[in-house]
């Protein structure tokens, strides 16, 4: 893994997501400044800021986008009790002109009187849904019955859940195979809280959301929550973060041993449970293939986590802070590719000390016979030249840190008071 | 049970502050997206100190301009070694195994020396060290994949085993060739200040042809020595070895070895060489004596070679289950303590052992980037090497490094097209593996999306060709591109979808009075089932292009059909009615007493089933207006022609 670019995101408050597009051209960030901004990569690969705007009277929670099948879509969550949903605006103004899209907003779902703490578009299969919860304990799911009128979204379902939600997952996998499943995270941190993670699932008889498990050895505050994408397999994998990384198997029990009409029951296993983060876990997201579990804790690292071909998972990677400010331009390209980078292990042992090692062979000149007489030739002999390599030069180099003057913050709401 | 993967990378992300900070992060399809916030509520120093976002990616390699020709060519190599498969069986297959791991090696290489290239004429010290790095990297990877194709690959036996290996080292340790030059280049080369370097260099490779031509230099400069010269090459000239076309058989070799070994003793015993140290010296490394081999070691460089010369003088018919004890031992006695091994020399040292599962694990803690692994474990799959070592999860293995190498293609903006075919050969997970990468291509161009679209369906995969067109459509129709949109769907099979687009047409038809993209709508034809809309469309815009032919009676026929065969919507019928009017003011007859029936029923339906408003306001009383006077005028039109049918219809009877 490398820095390949650092882009001065220009929030005049913390940042409190970023999200990819499906296609990972375009990127939104959401801040306590309550502004939503929205970026585009252009064919060169720098990215420019597109459009921002504010989006809420609160602090914006969580950004997300819908799947390009829908348009240009996006939603997100705030402080300021409710979420709401944009559509880019393919404009005859000179926005476009100007590189600047316009967003327009489609809806403001107020139910909720708590903070909205998460909001998440259901699978592309179930059509335009969009679920959100709250501090209340509800986890609500609308819809968008015509996709060409974003202006129309219906509550279909409300979720109660008892407990403050902090978050959600839709299971992504396909209508064909399984039921529409939910899954809810709670932080509630009061000490007669128990279990933390309850899982929903679609009901095709009652068309209503029922509970079809809660994992009852998750009873610390959980922060996130993500439900891996299928590949195929009968089971589900569901990864939560709490005061560690937790990695579950949902195996479903097959429908004729369980009552019929009821909901799926499923074996629950637990796989795979890191500390490493010491303290609390803040995110969980799995990669677009669900080989690679990301997680955020309070160590201030992403660590990456992966099973291996025997399915033993381990840590693989950590993006960590260097804590050294970054010097002032605003787009920064590091693209120097170097083979093996990542491990000076191998170039110190090609270019070590140890009996000085020569480790480029200037050709032999063709020798009859030689199994590489015929390559040989393609090109002359070049210079003998020792090689030596310093070993950190995987690591990247910051010239001249200099602090940067931040524009002052905006008076952070009083978020921790009660709602 | 190992596992593959060794300490976790850490990769620095510049300005972040760990210790009191957190990050927050997105997976997209080829990059991480982190940032710097607090997930604390509510806590006091709110403000990012590191105010950036970091792009981050994961396999710089992919990213190497001249590795672009590694992947490229090592693709075609692969795909060839899929397809080359069972029918052929032995001798003719191994050849054929052997001949692609060269064909592998060549790349890798041809690559290197490009980077090599590359290295100098860099223009700053700091890439073109970065680039020769690069370059000793990709050069133990041919090192240790040479090395694999002489043990696993080739399967050498006795006898022939030194032989390759002797090329092995010859080939990677090759310094002396430019030395070689250099002295036979200089005026007298046997004074040269390398001489003695280059003769001993030769002969610890094995060289001897070539260090007896230069002792015969020496021989010819300084005729005091000339016969001990005489006597060292007639014992090099003589040196038994196992000739490719030769009938000797091992035991017959060993003999005439042995004896050859005794002749050797004897002269270092009868002094033979006392008064000449580099000559004594030279015969001591014929003798095989270690401590003489270990005295040359700034010409040995490494352990390996060691290992290969001392064979060569002390064990040339080694069998390969002996070759990792006596790599051990020159292992040991080269390091004598002073420095432990290396990765590369732990890699090395499980090939010698013969413990491929090791080799490629070392391999990929080693190595950052997986087409070393992926490439040399899908091989040796070929060579059926991983089921016969007993690696239950041998297919497992080769098939998780090929999906990882697979995936960090994907990333890339090109090169995804050749991780296609490597998801093609992955049998257990790489179809729905391609199913989530390939739906991720950013659709930037047609071009692009017709690929992508051309991918999908080749193998079938209907949902994610669904879903491309389906973008695209939405796309052109946020776009006002009507035509683009209705194909898109048409090819995505989405009614719903054509319906909504459809109406947009007729909607547009209504405001502007005219059809764009008409090719498109003349030329729909069994596509037009997809949708009732569209089947209207089709069939309304069918109506205009006979109108304009003049093919009235026609026309006023189908126009009819699409109003009683419940085609049209409702909410189009006034304009259908309204496009009646002028064929009904037709100096002949066009609709029959009958049709003209059907018509006035159609507008009576139309008009009974209105409903009335509460209050209208100015413009709805204006509306109303207009189409009240419509109505009218189509009433007397109706009427008008009815009686002219009439008439004409009776008459006709009549006659």
């Amino acid at each position: 893994m490398f820095v390949a670019r650092s882009i001065a995101a220009d929030h005049k408050d913390l940042i409190h997501d970023v999200s990819f597009d499906f296609h990972g051209r375009r990127m939104a960030t959401c801040s306590s400044d309550q502004s939503v901004k929205v970026w585009d990569k252009s064919e060169s690969g720098d990215w420019h800021c597109t459009a921002s705007w504010k989006t809420h009277s609160g602090s914006v929670w969580r950004v997300t986008w819908a799947h390009p099948e829908f348009g240009q879509v996006l939603a997100s969550c705030s402080f300021d009790r409710t979420a709401a949903v944009w559509e880019e605006i393919v404009g005859e103004s000179n926005d476009k002109l100007r590189g600047q899209s316009h967003w327009v907003k489609r809806t403001t779902l107020v139910d909720s009187r708590t903070s909205v703490t998460d909001v998440k578009f259901a699978p592309k299969h179930m059509g335009l849904m969009l679920a959100t919860c709250s501090a209340d304990g509800i986890v609500r799911i609308y819809e968008a019955p015509d996709v060409m009128n974003l202006s129309q979204w219906s509550l279909q379902h409300e979720i109660s859940c008892k407990l403050s939600c902090s978050c959600i997952s839709w299971n992504p996998s396909s209508s064909r195979a399984h039921s529409p499943m939910i899954a809810v995270g709670s932080d509630d941190s009061s000490p007669n809280a128990m279990a933390k993670v309850q899982i929903f699932e679609y009901n095709e008889n009652t068309r209503k959301y029922a509970k079809a498990e809660t994992l009852m050895t998750v009873t610390d505050p959980v922060h996130d929550i993500a439900f891996a994408p299928n590949l195929g397999r009968s089971f589900h994998i569901l990864a939560i973060a709490t005061k560690d990384v937790r990695i579950f198997t949902l195996k479903p029990v097959r429908k004729e041993l369980t009552s019929s009409g009821g909901p799926t029951k499923f074996e629950i296993h637990i796989v795979a449970q890191f500390d490493n983060h010491n303290s609390q876990v803040w995110r969980v997201s799995w990669n677009i293939t669900g080989t690679v579990l990301a997680s955020s804790g309070d160590d201030g690292c992403v660590r990456l986590w992966k099973a291996n071909y025997m399915d033993n998972w381990k840590c693989t990677g950590i993006l960590k802070g260097n804590g050294s400010p970054v010097s002032g331009s605003s787009q920064q390209g590091n693209s120097n590719p170097s083979l093996g980078s990542n491990t000076p292990n191998l170039q110190h042992s090609l270019n070590g000390s140890s009996a000085g090692r020569y480790f480029f062979p200037p050709l032999d000149s063709p020798r009859a016979g030689s199994r590489w007489s015929s390559y040989a030739q393609l090109l002359p002999p070049p210079p003998l030249v020792e090689y030596s390599c310093d070993a950190d030069t995987a690591n990247l180099q910051y010239p001249h840190p200099r602090r940067r003057s931040l524009s002052r913050p905006l008076n952070p709401l009083p978020e921790n008071e009660g709602v | 049970m190992e596992e593959l993967d060794g300490e976790p990378t850490v990769t620095l992300i510049p300005g972040v502050n760990s210790k009191n900070k957190q990050m927050c992060f997105d997976w997209g399809p080829g990059e991480m997206l982190v940032c710097e916030t607090s997930f604390k509520k509510g806590k006091s120093e709110l403000v990012p100190g590191c105010p950036f976002i970091h792009i981050i990616r994961k396999d710089v390699d992919v990213y190497s301009q001249i590795l672009r020709k590694l992947f490229n060519e090592s693709h075609g190599i692969f795909v060839g070694l899929q397809r080359i498969e069972e029918e052929l069986t032995g001798k003719s297959r191994k050849a054929q195994l052997v001949r692609v791991s060269k064909n592998y090696r060549s790349v890798i290489r041809a690559c290197m020396e490009e980077m090599h290239q590359a290295a100098i004429a860099a223009k700053d010290a700091s890439s073109s060290r970065q680039l020769s790095s690069q370059v000793s990297i990709l050069s133990a990877m041919e090192l240790i994949w040479n090395l694999c194709e002489i043990l696993f690959i080739e399967v050498a036996p006795a006898g022939p085993l030194l032989l390759h290996l002797l090329d092995w080292v010859r080939l990677h340790i090759c310094e002396v060739d430019s030395l070689l030059a250099d002295v036979l280049g200089s005026e007298n080369p046997s004074k040269h200040e390398s001489f003695w370097k280059l003769v001993t260099i030769l002969v610890l490779q094995g060289r001897l042809d070539e260090a007896r031509q230069m002792l015969s230099k020496e021989a010819d400069a300084n005729p005091t020595s000339a016969g001990m010269c005489r006597i060292l090459g007639d014992l090099m000239r003589t040196m038994p070895v196992l000739s490719p076309g030769n009938t000797q058989t091992l035991t017959e070799l060993e003999l005439k070895w042995q004896h050859w070994h005794e002749e050797c003793e004897r002269h270092l015993q009868d002094s033979t060489f006392a008064s000449s140290p580099h000559l004594e010296s030279l015969c001591k490394i014929m003798l095989g004596d270690e401590a003489a081999l270990l005295e040359q070691k700034e010409h040995l460089n490494n352990w390996y070679h060691f290992l290969v010369t001392r064979l060569l003088y002390s064990h040339p018919t080694v069998k390969p289950t002996d070759l990792h004890f006596y790599a051990q031992s020159s292992l040991d006695l080269f390091l004598g303590g002073e420095s432990s091994p290396e990765p590369l020399d732990n890699i090395l040292m499980a090939a010698f052992e013969f413990d491929i599962h090791q080799v490629i694990k070392e391999c990929s803690i080693a190595l950052s980037n997986w087409w070393f692994v992926a490439h040399l474990t899908d091989l040796l799959d070929h060579c059926k090497l991983l089921q016969s070592h007993n690696l239950y999860f041998g297919s497992n293995m080769r098939e998780f490094l090929l999906l990882e190498y697979a995936s960090g293609l994907f990333a890339h903006h090109s090169l995804w097209q050749l991780g296609v075919d490597y998801f093609d050969y992955c049998p257990e997970l790489g179809r729905v593996s391609l199913e989530l990468h390939i739906e991720r291509i950013p659709l930037s161009t047609e071009w692009k999306a017709l690929k992508v679209l051309r991918i999908c369906e080749q193998r079938q995969m209907t949902e994610q060709v669904r879903s491309v067109c389906k973008i695209l459509a939405m796309k052109a129709v946020r776009n006002n591109r009507l035509g683009s949109a209705l194909s898109w769907s048409i090819r995505a099979k989405d009614a719903a979808f054509a319906t909504l687009v459809s109406d947009r047409f007729l909607r547009d038809y209504c405001e502007h009075g005219c059809f764009s993209d008409l090719d498109l709508i003349d030329n729909l034809g069994p596509a037009m089932m997809l949708s009732d809309r569209l089947t209207f469309l089709g069939k309304y815009r069918e109506f205009h292009r006979l109108y304009g032919e003049k093919r009235f009676v026609d026309a006023s026929f189908l126009l009819l059909s699409l109003m009683t065969s419940q085609i049209a919507p409702r909410s189009f019928w006034m304009t259908l009615l309204t496009d009646a009017l002028p064929l009904l003011e037709q100096k002949q007859v066009i609709f029959s007493a009958e049709q003209t029936y059907e018509l006035m029923r159609c507008l009576e339906d139309l008009t009974s089933g209105r409903p009335l408003c509460g209050e209208p306001d100015t413009q709805q009383l204006q509306d109303d207006d207009i189409e009240a006077t419509k109505v009218e005028m189509l009433r007397l039109a109706l009427a008008r022609n009815l009686a002219r049918a009439i008439i004409k219809e009776g008459s006709l009877e009549g006659s």
